[in-house]
């Protein structure tokens, strides 16, 4: 059957013909060493608790420099992300001070709402800089604007269904805030491309009280605070791959019906 | 081939209209009892597949427009809006950006077949040629579009080419600032990018009609490389023998595309562009996406800029001239032993270019870049002219008939219809 060998051919041939922009990232760091994780896989999902956890890290730890600018207050609520309640939100949201303009345009503060986008720490970039020596980047999809690569031939496996590695981002976040490993070296990071992070250490065990029995130490903060952020990147994840899901089925057995009519029609003509 | 149309409609007001506007009797002529040779194999479905992509990408391109904002203060938070607020928008520009890689992958596949059986030879050398002028206005369609979601491989990959004007001599570097709109890629360049965007697909369907029509003139190829001889012994109707195949070969290809959109979305794509286009911070490696990666390698593999320009478009242009640097009598590669080898090697070749682009321009990796680079010139110049004088063919059917008798084991072919 020419059909099949065909197809499987052309399907070869265009997987070969991925030579992804993968390949070209150069790591001038130590490789992330791969993590676990909930959302990773085929039918991937966050875990609320973690994410919770995750977003109490970043409030307490991250937010000190690094801003959320894409998320508002209301995401945190949404399905497919950590679910606090509608109370929970709006409490939280009303401990920020949003700028914003009265009845008479006057510029004033006022308590933030769900609607509310988390605020900017700086008016611009210059004035993060001047702050910190370097502006820290926004949080709100790093965890897509990181990545490593793992080169030739292993970048090709990464997109097979059944061995798919998507969690590039997120591996990365989790040996960098583990990565200060050159003891009275605050800024040396094993896995930050040339090793010299502007970012001194900012984890450390006990730092930050969690209301569940998960452990407070580096490594926890780290794989608590990552999942959070790629949800922060990816907030659409769950319905992604769920509706992934469906469609996948939904053209497996509609191209089997088509290969069956396919077989009749053709019966005769061959 | 497909000659005037003997379509009659069935109603009154159907013929009434029929004789103002023929439309129906051309889809019957064209998509219905267009004659479609009967050895057709699956390299064959992906024209189909083409036309679904481009509607694909169109029906996308449109909606993602409508929540779009380019500017360069604007373009990244606007499409991380869609992300995240508009309904559907992340499957909208998942599919979107997905489906430009889909969209090549199918163009690849189409045009390595052609190569491979032939398909440029007389009579189609015109319907080839609105092939390359087809993907030539992808590839400037795909570079446009990946400047406007405005991220650093947006802003760095648009200076890097747009910078191939200023190796014109004299007059490059005006021409490249009227390009810019400006002294750098600024917020006038990703409004012409925007405007170009929009466009070149429409131009893109234009010239898909004139593809077709052509194709329609002359006819299909087909894996033997023989001509139609008998429309009932050797051909069968559009449809539905070619519809339901077509169909079939969509759907599948549907299933890798789903693949990518759904379960891998990111992987085509750089993780650099998920960061904000800052003209002060130069990416460590720019790399265009990967459907331009082997002439990337190209352009790299000649020591001077201008040099490197003429030969990266050369690449391209040089694929127009195909149907007469091929000396062959024979069409089909089926029955050409020594230039299968050849064009394998030459697939094999692009594969390895591609890979090269995605690689630092250093060391070994430049001299391979250079020995397959002379590889694909050669392939054109040198090889392809010489084989038809030195290769000896294997025996070319009668027909197409006797040639799916032959693959049959000598079951008798029964006529189509």
């Amino acid at each position: 059957m020419i059909s099949f060998k065909s197809i499987s051919l052309a399907l070869a041939i265009s997987t070969m013909a991925f030579t992804g922009a993968m390949a070209a990232e150069e790591g001038h760091g130590a490789t992330p060493p791969r993590q676990e994780w909930t959302f990773g896989g085929f039918f991937g999902k966050y875990d609320r608790a973690q994410l919770q956890r995750g977003f109490k890290v970043y409030r307490e730890v991250c937010q000190a420099c690094h801003s959320l600018n894409l998320l508002r207050f209301g995401n945190l609520h949404d399905a497919g992300g950590p679910q606090f309640s509608e109370a929970q939100v709006k409490a939280l949201a009303a401990e920020y001070q949003i700028k914003d303009f009265n009845d008479k345009g006057e510029a004033i503060e006022r308590p933030g709402r769900a609607s509310d986008r988390f605020p900017k720490l700086f008016v611009n970039a210059d004035a993060a800089a001047a702050v910190h020596g370097v502006a820290p980047p926004d949080l709100s999809v790093i965890a897509k604007a990181r990545s490593y690569s793992r080169g030739f031939p292993l970048f090709l496996l990464d997109m097979v269904p059944g061995f798919a590695y998507q969690e590039h981002g997120v591996d990365y976040i989790v040996a960098l805030l583990n990565g200060y490993t050159k003891k009275g070296e605050d800024h040396w990071n094993e896995f930050f491309p040339g090793h010299q992070i502007a970012m001194p250490k900012p984890l450390s065990d006990g730092q930050v009280e969690y209301p569940d029995n998960a452990p407070k130490t580096v490594q926890q903060y780290s794989h608590d605070v990552a999942a959070f952020l790629m949800w922060a990147a990816e907030p659409k994840l769950e319905e992604r791959k769920k509706t992934g899901f469906n469609a996948l089925i939904f053209l497996a057995i509609f191209a089997g019906l088509l290969y069956f009519t396919k077989k009749k029609i053709w019966k005769d003509a061959h | 081939m497909s000659g005037p149309s003997t379509y009659v409609p069935k109603s009154a007001l159907g013929r009434w209209f029929e004789s103002r506007l023929p439309i129906a009797g051309l889809i019957h002529g064209s998509f219905i009892a267009y004659p479609t040779p009967r050895n057709l194999n699956y390299w064959w479905t992906f024209g189909g597949i083409l036309s679904f992509m481009l509607v694909a990408q169109i029906v996308t391109g449109i909606v993602l427009t409508m929540h779009y904002t380019p500017h360069v203060d604007l373009a990244f938070a606007s499409v991380e809006s869609i992300m995240r607020d508009v309904n559907w928008g992340w499957f909208l520009r998942y599919a979107h950006s997905n489906g430009a890689s889909m969209f090549f992958v199918a163009v690849y596949i189409h045009m390595f077949r052609g190569v491979y059986y032939g398909s440029y030879k007389a009579p189609r050398e015109v319907l080839w040629i609105l092939g390359v002028i087809i993907y030539l206005l992808m590839m400037a369609t795909g570079f446009l579009g990946y400047t406007l979601p405005w991220g650093q491989m947006s802003f760095w990959g648009a200076t890097v080419i747009t910078n191939f004007f200023t190796a014109i001599p004299l007059v490059g570097d005006a021409i490249t600032t009227w390009l810019w709109g400006g002294y750098s890629v600024g917020n006038p360049t990703l409004n012409r990018f925007f405007a170009l965007h929009y466009l070149l697909p429409f131009m893109i369907a234009g010239v898909v009609v004139l593809h077709v029509w052509a194709l329609h003139v002359v006819g299909q190829n087909n894996p033997d490389g023989i001509e139609i001889k008998n429309v009932n012994r050797d051909a069968v109707a559009f449809t539905p023998y070619a519809t339901i195949k077509d169909s079939f070969a969509l759907v599948c290809f549907l299933i890798l595309y789903a693949w990518f959109v759904f379960q891998v979305p990111n992987y085509l794509g750089h993780a650099d562009n998920y960061i904000e286009a800052n003209p002060l911070s130069t990416p460590a490696h720019i790399v265009p996406e990967w459907y331009y990666l082997p002439f990337y390698a190209i352009l790299r593999a000649i020591p001077s800029k201008l040099g490197g320009v003429i030969a990266m478009f050369g690449s391209i242009a040089i694929l127009a001239f195909l149907p007469w640097l091929d000396t062959s009598r024979v069409r089909s590669g089926k029955y050409r032993p020594m230039f299968k080898i050849f064009f394998w090697a030459f697939v094999l070749c692009c594969l390895g270019l591609g890979y090269l682009g995605s690689m630092p321009a250093e060391g070994g990796y430049v001299i391979a870049a250079r020995l397959l680079t002379t590889y694909y010139f050669g392939f054109f110049i040198i090889i392809l002219p010489l084989l038809g004088i030195f290769e000896t063919p294997k025996p070319v059917p009668a027909s197409i008939a006797d040639a799916v008798l032959a693959r049959n084991g000598g079951a008798a072919a029964q006529p189509a219809e």
